[in-house]
C-alpha cells in the first residue's frame, strides 16, 4: 500500500482527505504510483503531469523520505520506505507566487 | 417568480449570485472552487441549470467544471485541451517563432441549441468544441491554421481567444475575437475562417494601416435580432460593423476615452450600447477616478455617461473584457465587475447602479441568466 499526499487544492479537486492509500504493482516508480493515482482519480489527469508527455508541470514538486525527487526519470525506484508504506509520497504545490 | 442568477468569476474563485427580478436583494453563494483562478462561468441557453467553469491555476493546470443543478453542486469534467496536427508556431513579443502551446481557457460559449454542445476559447488563440458537455474536446484546427496564424503575436496578457459569440439564426455562423489578432468569421461551423478587420486603424500598435491581422480587439457584441450589426470594443476605439464584420467604421464619438475593455448590447434595443472608458493602455483605470458606463442609445457615435451609484472620485479599477453582461427581463439588467472586487447591477438599463457585492477578489467575468 502506497501513501500519497496531495496538496490542498488538489484534494479538493479529487474530493478526498490529506493523505489516500493506493495499491501499486512493482515496481513501484513515479510513473507507476500517478497512473494509478490518475486512474482512480481522472479528474487529476493534466493537473500533476501533462496529458501527452506526462512531463511534470513546473510548479509541481516530489518529495518522499525528506529528500527532494522531483527530476528522477519518471521510471525511476522509489524509496523503500515508501513501497512498504511507511512514508508518503508527496506531491506538492512549489512555493511560488510570493 | 421570474429572476436572475449571476455567474462571477474571479481570481481566487467563482461565485453565484441569484435574485428575483426586481434585482434589489441578493443571495451570494461561493467561493467555488476557492483559490483558484476562475476566467469564466457560464450556462447554457437551453438548459439554464447546465453550468460550466473555466477553472485555472499556474500550478496545476485546467480543469473544466460542470454543474446540471445551477452551481449547486459541480463536477471536474475534461481538461484535455490538445493541438491537432503539425502544431506550427506563432510570433512570440519579440518577433521569434513560437510552438503553440495550450496555457488555459478564457472563455465558454454553449450552443444556442444543444445543452451538450459547447465551445471554448483559448490560450494560446485556439478555438475548442465539445460535444459530450465538456466531457472531450476537439480542436476546430481551421482558425489556427487560418493563413495568417503564424505571424499572429499576444496582447499583453497573451494571445488569447476571448470571444466567441454565435449568431442564433445561422448555425453555422460564428465569430470569434482574439487578442492580438483580430475578429474572425466563420460560415461553416467553425471549419474555416475569415479575417474581418477591415476598416480597423491601430496605428500606435501597426505600422500598415491596412493590416489584416494585428488588431487587439478587446471584445465583440451583438444583439441576437440583428446578427448582422456588430460591436467592438477595441484596445482603442469604439467600432461599429452594419456587414457582418466585412467592414467596420469607428463609433466613439466623444467618449472621455475610446480605450476599454468590454462592450454590451441592451437585451430589447438592438442600437443601445454599453462601453466602460478606461484611461489607456498604460493607465488602466477609469478617466479622473470616476467610474462611468457610457450608454449609446443611437447604435454608437453619442454618448451618455451613467454615474448613479458608481463611484465617482478616487476610483481606480478595471473592468476586464468579460465582466460585463445583461440580462433579458422587461426592464433589462446591466451587470458588470471590476478588478476591485465589486460586481454593480442596473435594474433600469443603466439609469441606476447598485453594488450585489464590494470585496470579492478581482472580477475576471460576468455573466447572467435570465430564469423563468
Amino acid at each position: 500500500m502506497i501513501l500519497v499526499r496531495l496538496p490542498y487544492h488538489l484534494r479538493n479537486l479529487a474530493g478526498v482527505g490529506s493523505q489516500i492509500e493506493l495499491d501499486v504493482a512493482a515496481p513501484v516508480t513515479h510513473r507507476a504510483v500517478l497512473d494509478a493515482l490518475e486512474s482512480r482519480y481522472p479528474m487529476l489527469r493534466g493537473t500533476i503531469r501533462d496529458h501527452v508527455t506526462h512531463a511534470r508541470r513546473p510548479f509541481v514538486r516530489f518529495f518522499a523520505c525528506e529528500e527532494d525527487l522531483s527530476n528522477d526519470p519518471p521510471d525511476t525506484p522509489l524509496p523503500a520506505e515508501v513501497v512498504d508504506g511507511c512514508e508518503p509520497y508527496m506531491i506538492v504545490g512549489a512555493m511560488a507566487g510570493g | 417568480m421570474s429572476g436572475v442568477r449571476v455567474l462571477v468569476g474571479t481570481r481566487k474563485g467563482g461565485f453565484v449570485l441569484t435574485s428575483d427580478e426586481k434585482r434589489q436583494e441578493w443571495h451570494v453563494d461561493g467561493p467555488h472552487f476557492a483559490g483558484w483562478e476562475i476566467f469564466h462561468m457560464t450556462g447554457s441557453p437551453v438548459a439554464p441549470d447546465r453550468l460550466y467553469a473555466s477553472q485555472t491555476s499556474g500550478w496545476f493546470g485546467q480543469v473544466i467544471q460542470r454543474s446540471d443543478d445551477g452551481g449547486t453542486t459541480w463536477e471536474p469534467v475534461g481538461n484535455e485541451f490538445l493541438y491537432e496536427g503539425d502544431i506550427g508556431t506563432h510570433l512570440h513579443y519579440d518577433d521569434t517563432p513560437r510552438p503553440w502551446e495550450f496555457k488555459r481557457v478564457w472563455h465558454l460559449e454553449p450552443s444556442l441549441h444543444d445543452p451538450e454542445t459547447v465551445y471554448a476559447g483559448a490560450e494560446d488563440a485556439s478555438l475548442f468544441k465539445s460535444t459530450d458537455g465538456g466531457g472531450t474536446w476537439s480542436e476546430l484546427t481551421g482558425l489556427r491554421r487560418h493563413g495568417t496564424g503564424e505571424t499572429w503575436t499576444p496582447g499583453a496578457a497573451g494571445l488569447a481567444l476571448h470571444t466567441i459569440m454565435l449568431d442564433g439564426a445561422d448555425p453555422q455562423r460564428m465569430f470569434v475575437a482574439v487578442s492580438a489578432a483580430g475578429a474572425f468569421r466563420s460560415e461553416d461551423g467553425g471549419a474555416t475562417w475569415k479575417a474581418i478587420n477591415r476598416g480597423l486603424v491601430s496605428g500606435n500598435e501597426l505600422p500598415d494601416p491596412d493590416a489584416e491581422v494585428g488588431h487587439c480587439v478587446h471584445r465583440l457584441a451583438m444583439h441576437p435580432s440583428r446578427p448582422d450589426v456588430l460591436f467592438m470594443q477595441k484596445h482603442w476605439d469604439v467600432m461599429r460593423s452594419d456587414d457582418a464584420g466585412d467592414s467596420w467604421h469607428e463609433v466613439s464619438g466623444e467618449l472621455p476615452s475610446d480605450f476599454g475593455f468590454p462592450i454590451a448590447v441592451h437585451a430589447h434595443e438592438p442600437d443601445t450600447v454599453y462601453v466602460v472608458p478606461i484611461k489607456s493602455d498604460s493607465e488602466h483605470f477609469p478617466p479622473d477616478g470616476k467610474l462611468r458606463v457610457y450608454r449609446s442609445r443611437t447604435g454608437g457615435n453619442e454618448w451618455e455617461p451613467l454615474t448613479k451609484g458608481l463611484p465617482q472620485k478616487d476610483c481606480y479599477v478595471n473592468v476586464l473584457r468579460d465582466a460585463m453582461a445583461v440580462d433579458t427581463l422587461d426592464t433589462c439588467g446591466i451587470y458588470f465587475g471590476t478588478t476591485g472586487g465589486q460586481v454593480y447591477a442596473s435594474p433600469d438599463g443603466g439609469d441606476n447602479f447598485a453594488p450585489i457585492v464590494r470585496d470579492l477578489p478581482a472580477v475576471y467575468s460576468v455573466e447572467v441568466q435570465t430564469l423563468p
